[in-house]
């Protein structure tokens, strides 16, 4: 194969931006568990779970977690591609990160919906 | 011989304004072009241009080029010749055009058009008070029209040799230009550039001065490859020295600073110009200015401890005007001077900055073979500062000079496709002695075991020039000039250097830029000597007066014995009136 | 006054290495470029590009006590001594402090670094207010120097992909100039993980520039853009 630097992949602008709008959902759902651990009445295990119990607490650590998954991984995938010269082994790493990101956001379901 | 030839259709050397803009027009007619340069193209010196650039254009005032025409006569104190200065003045507006639609970043009026301001020694209705005619972006107009022309070189595909000398030309039995000798400066290696047609742009020597506007690269090198060659230099007496060089550190502080509003005071907080051009006072031309300048330090009445500068005052037009329309000279005096001009004055002396001679050539660039007649050196073409066509005469005026590189470099590009398209030139069998000279010159600077140190006669020389030949020049100070720049010359022809390494080996340029130097400061010194009249930038102390009967003509320098000759000025221009010369008020 | 210079020359050295120098300074050497023209006068084999020596051509930039800048208005009473010099960092070193700029020409000259207008051209200027031509301000002025390019680390990494943030300053220079017409495909050519999604904003561009010019903020300009242009 010829070997010709190849750039002009025309993606990125998703991601980048992808990366600011997780930022700003991690953010919002960091501030909204402090104010909810300031507004219990009582810090114990009790109350933590019973503020686990609603729904919307669920919901929004699921988009929490969605949210950093997605984030590590236009991280991840940025430093892979500044430090990473070979194609081959990055697309490697690049799966490798993936099946772990998923696998972190099962565990994450199971830990928010699990009893 | 091993050595490696390449042939082009053309070759240009120097990427400075005029060399871009010449090779701008051959890379657009398709030719196969070789631009050669000793630095990136962007880094010529061009880029230190500050004010503006001319042209009639009348943006912000009525304006027209018989005025633009008439002062730049004037301002030449008639030496200049008046078909080329018509020429010139009749193509300004064009080329600022051209250049705008290239994408030059000039300033602008509320209604859209190019900004102008106030020059020197530019004005209206023949004199009568100062005019806008300056285009400019900034006080970075020279920057922004390198960028632009390379830029607009880049869309051409221009082929450049970046970080190459050219050493000589080549000229055959007959005469002919044939290319040049070059070398790469990061191998050492030595080519032959073998070209239907030759273009030098190499563009001013202004280092032969110790106090210097100019660049390092400043070196002349077009002007000692001609004097090599048998090709005279035309005018070189006439050198001009800008009243506003930073003092000590030479930098420029630009015209458009007194364009805008600034004046210079002496010592005693007195705007002096008033005394020596009551018109335009502190607009009136450069020679005129630094000899008032030059003068008020003579007699005492110059500022600092010293009493060795004149202080140049802008505080007055206020930090938002120069932010908006001087930012560079802000920057420049704060480092170069200690001072905020928004508040302080600027130290200021005449320093040297511009070559009004140079290498003869008509309005198409074709350089002419003698003073005698039209005969021309085929094959060879020069334009810009290394060239003197003659436009600028005894004394350039400001912005002329970014003038005459867009409409000399373009004229000299459109007679070289022409001559290439009648065949007029072509490819001639090269000599079989063509690289001898410049092979000879490598190989005695790399065999010299000791001899002369290059910074120091280099010194010597410039030493020599600022005393003997500069604002004010004596009989017997250019006398021992003369005899002291032949010692010099003398010392030139031993250089030595440690350095004999092939890479990047700057010590071997810095030698060869000498003997360039050399042969111009030479030219320079003699030909002032001979010179027995005061005009423009040369004055002299014996000759207080312009002489018109007999030196309305040009200086005709060959480096064969130092031999002077001399051509008859042109006072005929192409369609209109001449200007007779008379008595030079501002 | 003492220097602790990078000296490499291919021709005789096996390898780099780090040259100590006391130099005698005159009254009249100011700024770095006089000291080191004044040593070259004693060490002629010492190279190192300079030329306008007024901060304007972009030739002399280095690497001085840690930080890339144009050795020709860097003051000598501000730097603290032993002046360490290297190259600029990132770029092949051809000797002493000669690097080898291709690859930073060649991202500038990858952003089609010309105004691009197709209609006919009119015989007058093209017009464009003052407002307009301000865009141009902090862009126009940039000298090629280098100093921000090679202090990025992500231009150190991906040199032949990433247009580094003097090449990127000059791509934003023409989309802001109301007379070019190749916005669209301007931003096409940025968009692109690497040529312009390697700058993470970590501003070293913006503390070297010797000019005071900001490519972090073209960057994000240009990144606007092309959000602008998405949603």
């Amino acid at each position: 194969m010829v070997n010709r630097q190849v750039v002009g992949a025309h993606y990125g602008l998703r991601d980048w931006l992808a990366q600011r709008i997780t930022a700003v959902i991690m953010l919002v759902f960091t501030l909204l568990v402090l104010l909810a651990l300031l507004m219990l009445p009582k810090f114990d295990f009790w109350h933590w779970q019973a503020l686990w119990n609603l729904s919307l607490m669920r919901y929004a650590g699921l988009l929490f977690f969605v949210a950093l998954l997605y984030h590590a991984w236009v991280g991840v995938r940025n430093i892979f591609m500044d430090y990473i010269k070979d194609s081959g082994l990055r697309l490697t790493l690049y799966v490798v990160v993936i099946l772990a990101l998923i696998s972190y956001g099962a565990w994450a379901v199971q830990i928010l919906w699990g009893k | 011989m091993g050595i490696t030839t390449r042939q082009f259709d053309a070759v240009v050397v120097g990427a400075g304004g005029s060399g871009l803009r010449a090779a701008l027009q051959l890379s657009e007619a398709n030719l196969r072009v070789a631009v050669l340069s000793k630095v990136f193209p962007t880094r010529s010196h061009t880029v230190a241009a500050q004010g503006g650039v001319s042209a009639s254009l009348g943006n912000e005032e009525p304006d027209n080029w018989h005025w633009h025409m008439y002062d730049t006569v004037k301002g030449s104190d008639y030496l200049g010749d008046q078909d080329a200065i018509e020429f010139m003045c009749r193509k300004a507006n064009e080329a600022v055009i051209e250049l705008e639609h290239y994408g030059m970043p000039f300033d602008r009026l509320d209604n859209g058009k190019i900004y102008q301001r106030p020059f020197g020694g530019h004005t209206s209705n023949y004199g009568e008070r100062a005019v806008k005619r300056a285009c400019a972006a900034a006080d970075r107009t020279g920057h922004a029209m390198l960028h632009t022309l390379y830029q607009r070189n880049v869309r051409a595909n221009t082929q450049f040799f970046v970080e190459w000398m050219a050493l000589d030309l080549i000229r055959n039995q007959a005469g002919d230009v044939l290319g040049v000798v070059a070398m790469e400066m990061e191998t050492g290696e030595v080519c032959i550039l073998h070209a239907k047609a030759t273009l030098l742009a190499t563009g001013g020597a202004g280092r032969i001065y110790a106090a210097s506007t100019n660049a390092f690269i400043n070196t002349g090198d077009g002007l000692g490859m001609a004097a090599r060659a048998g090709i005279p230099l035309e005018d070189m007496e006439f050198w001009q020295f800008h009243p506003t060089g930073v003092a000590g550190a030479g930098v420029l502080i630009t015209e458009g600073v007194r364009g805008e509003g600034g004046f210079l005071l002496n010592k005693n907080g007195e705007r002096f110009m008033e005394r020596y051009a009551p018109t335009v006072k502190d607009l009136a031309s450069r020679d005129v200015v630094s000899r008032a300048m030059a003068t008020e330090i003579k007699e005492g009445r110059g500022a600092g401890k010293d009493a060795d500068h004149i202080l140049l005052k802008l505080d007055h037009l206020g930090a938002d005007v120069i932010d908006k329309r001087l930012p560079g000279i802000r920057e420049i005096a704060i480092k170069f001077a200690n001072v905020d001009p928004a508040k302080d004055p600027i130290p200021v002396v005449p320093t040297c900055h511009y070559q009004m001679g140079g290498i003869p050539t008509n309005m198409h660039g074709q350089v002419l073979a003698g003073h005698n007649g039209g005969t021309i050196v085929k094959g060879l073409y020069a334009a810009g500062e290394c060239a003197c066509v003659s436009v600028h005469g005894a004394n350039r005026l400001g912005t002329n000079s970014l003038l005459d590189l867009l409409v000399f470099g373009k004229a000299s590009g459109e007679q070289v496709v022409k001559d290439l398209a009648s065949d007029a030139l072509a490819h001639q069998d090269l000599p079989k002695d063509a690289a001898d000279r410049s092979l000879a010159r490598l190989a005695r600077l790399d065999s010299a075991k000791s001899g002369e140190d290059v910074a120091e006669v280099g010194a010597e020389m410039r030493r020599t020039m600022q005393l003997h030949c500069g604002v004010f020049r004596f009989p017997d100070g250019l006398a021992e000039g003369v005899r002291r720049m032949q010692e010099v010359g003398k010392r030139a022809e031993h250089l030595y250097f440690k350095d004999k390494s092939k890479v990047f080996n700057t010590a071997r340029v810095e030698a060869l830029e000498l003997e360039n130097l050399v042969e111009v400061a030479t030219s320079t010194m003699v030909s002032a000597h001979a010179r027995q009249e005061s005009r423009g930038a040369h004055d002299r102390s014996d000759f207080p007066d312009r002489n018109d009967a007999q030196w309305m003509k040009h200086t005709f320098w060959y480096k064969d014995n130092n031999r002077l000759e001399y051509r008859p000025v042109n006072l005929k221009p192409l369609t209109v009136e001449s200007f007779e010369p008379k008595a030079r008020v501002y | 006054m003492r220097l602790s210079i990078y000296r490499y020359n291919p021709d005789v050295d096996e390898k780099p290495y780090m040259k100590d120098y006391d130099i005698q300074l005159e009254p009249t050497d100011r700024m770095l470029l006089d000291a080191l023209v004044r040593l070259k006068s004693t060490d002629d084999t010492f190279s190192f590009r300079r030329s306008c020596r007024e901060g304007v051509c972009g030739s002399d930039a280095m690497n001085i006590n840690g930080k890339n800048g144009l050795a020709c208005i860097t003051k000598i009473a501000d730097l603290k001594e032993p002046v360490v010099i290297r190259p600029l960092p990132g770029l092949p070193v051809i000797r002493d402090l000669i690097v080898d700029m291709s690859q930073f020409f060649k991202q500038y000259h990858s952003v089609t670094p010309y105004v691009v207008n197709e209609t006919p051209r009119p015989e007058t200027e093209r017009l464009q207010s003052p407002e307009d031509r301000e865009e141009l301000n902090g862009l126009y002025e940039c000298i090629l120097c280098a100093c921000c390019s090679t202090s990025c680390p992500s231009f150190w990494w991906n040199p032949d992909k990433f247009v580094g943030p003097a090449g990127l300053l000059q791509a934003y220079r023409f989309i802001a100039d109301t007379r070019d017409q190749a916005t669209n495909e301007r931003l096409d050519n940025l968009e692109d993980p690497y040529r312009l999604f390697r700058c993470h904003s970590i501003m070293n561009c913006v503390d070297v520039c010797p000019k005071g010019l900001n490519p972090t903020k073209a960057i994000g300009k240009i990144k606007d853009l092309l959000v602008k242009r998405t949603v």
